[in-house]
């Protein structure tokens, strides 16, 4: 029974990998990391942890979330690979990229 | 049928807690008696970044601090006939934000006219904003309006921010306000009014307008023009020429000054010193006069 039930513990390993959420930090008016590379099906989850409020758009639309208060989320489960350029749209000059790969 | 002079408006300043009256006449700050306040009427009142919505450290209450402030304008013997709100009336563009800020300004006694500011249009196309406050401008943003035979231009500059950070009216307002202004006689007096500054303060924290030089270049060969603006939460003025451009304190929070920290987020203070950074602006027509002086060829 033993092998068995290794398989089954080396896959349950490999789905949690997959499902761990990536984190990024709004704070003092950057995203941090400012460059993330994550897999296909991660979940990316902003936390604005600003005074003041921030977004998190994409240039080509693909994800846009409203106005992120103080200790706020947005989470956001990429798919198909690309890099995906984005901005705080109140604060433009703030920009970060998301690779998918 | 030539107007031989225009009245230049000058700014006073009303803080919340001190409720000290100064004028602002090129560019000269005069400390006003109270007594010869209350005989003027005043021409408008300036209220900016209200930021209903905003709840934490520097101000937990700012619906009261706006209450304030309203109390003070409307208890004056000649409340003010025209409002003009510089932006950021919500914190989160929010519905409900919008209808308690509807709620309090209702009550000043004056006529209301909005522009908005980037709080107030996060989710891009600024729905909430223009269902409340677009119907002047067939919800474009920007209009113009006459009173007292001042003309008054409302310009949106938080739509089509620069990747600088700077804001922009674009090609098509600007062409608009070119327009606008095209054939005008140079003794009307302007006042324009939009959320960002108009001219650049500090462009790191995006503190400007991109086509601010081609939108002074316009405004130039008029006797009296004020430049209203909100944004940094607190007074910054330029005097070019007869131009005057004036930035509003916000009735919520104070930020700090140009540089002073990561970025312009809220600044806290200690509560009692809270009250001397708010406030409103008040302009009333004053001399001296603004004269332009023109040839013959």
């Amino acid at each position: 029974m033993k092998p068995f039930v290794t398989i089954l513990m080396l896959l349950a390993g490999t789905q949690a990998a997959a499902a761990e959420d990536v984190s990024i930090l709004i704070k003092n008016f950057d995203f941090g990391p400012m460059n993330v590379t994550v897999a296909p099906g991660t979940t990316v989850v902003w936390k604005n942890l600003d005074g003041e409020p921030h977004t998190v758009a994409s240039a080509d639309g693909l994800f846009r979330s409203q106005a992120l208060d103080q200790n706020d989320s947005f989470r956001f489960t990429f798919g198909k690979p690309g890099t995906f350029r984005y901005i705080c749209s109140i604060h433009p000059n703030m920009k970060a990229t998301i690779t998918v790969k | 049928m030539m107007e031989s002079f225009s009245r230049r408006e000058t700014l006073k300043c009303l803080g919340l807690s001190a409720g000290t009256l100064f004028t602002l006449s090129g560019g000269i700050l005069t400390a006003m008696d109270p007594a010869q306040a209350r005989t003027e009427t005043p021409l408008f009142l300036q209220i900016s970044d209200t930021h209903i919505g905003f709840n934490k450290e520097a101000n937990p209450d700012v619906a009261g601090t706006l209450r304030q402030a309203l109390d003070k304008v409307n208890a004056l013997p000649r409340p003010p006939a025209l409002v003009l709100h510089t932006g950021d009336v919500t914190h989160l563009s929010r519905p409900a934000e919008f209808d308690m800020a509807n709620q309090l300004l209702s009550q000043l006694k004056g006529e209301l006219h909005v522009v908005p500011g980037e709080h107030d249009v996060t989710d891009g196309p600024g729905t909430e904003f223009f269902a409340r406050f677009g119907k002047p401008s067939g919800n474009r943003g920007y209009y113009s309006f006459d009173m007292q035979g001042v003309h008054f231009i409302a310009l949106v500059n938080v739509m089509n921010f620069k990747p600088n950070g700077l804001g922009a009216l674009g090609d098509d307002q600007l062409a608009w306000l070119k327009d606008d202004l095209a054939g005008r006689s140079a003794s009307q007096p302007i006042v324009v009014f939009a959320h960002m500054p108009l001219w650049t303060i500090y462009q790191p924290w995006g503190w400007g307008t991109a086509e601010g030089e081609q939108i002074a270049e316009m405004l130039r060969r008029f006797g009296s023009v004020t430049v209203l603006n909100g944004h940094i939460h607190q007074i910054v003025q330029k005097v070019e020429g007869n131009i005057h451009f004036h930035t509003a304190r916000s009735t919520a929070y104070p930020q700090p000054q140009a540089g002073n920290g990561p970025g312009p987020g809220p600044l806290v203070v200690p509560p009692t010193e809270l009250p001397g950074m708010l406030g409103v602006t008040m302009a009333a027509r004053a001399m001296p006069l603004a004269l332009t002086d023109s040839t013959l060829a």
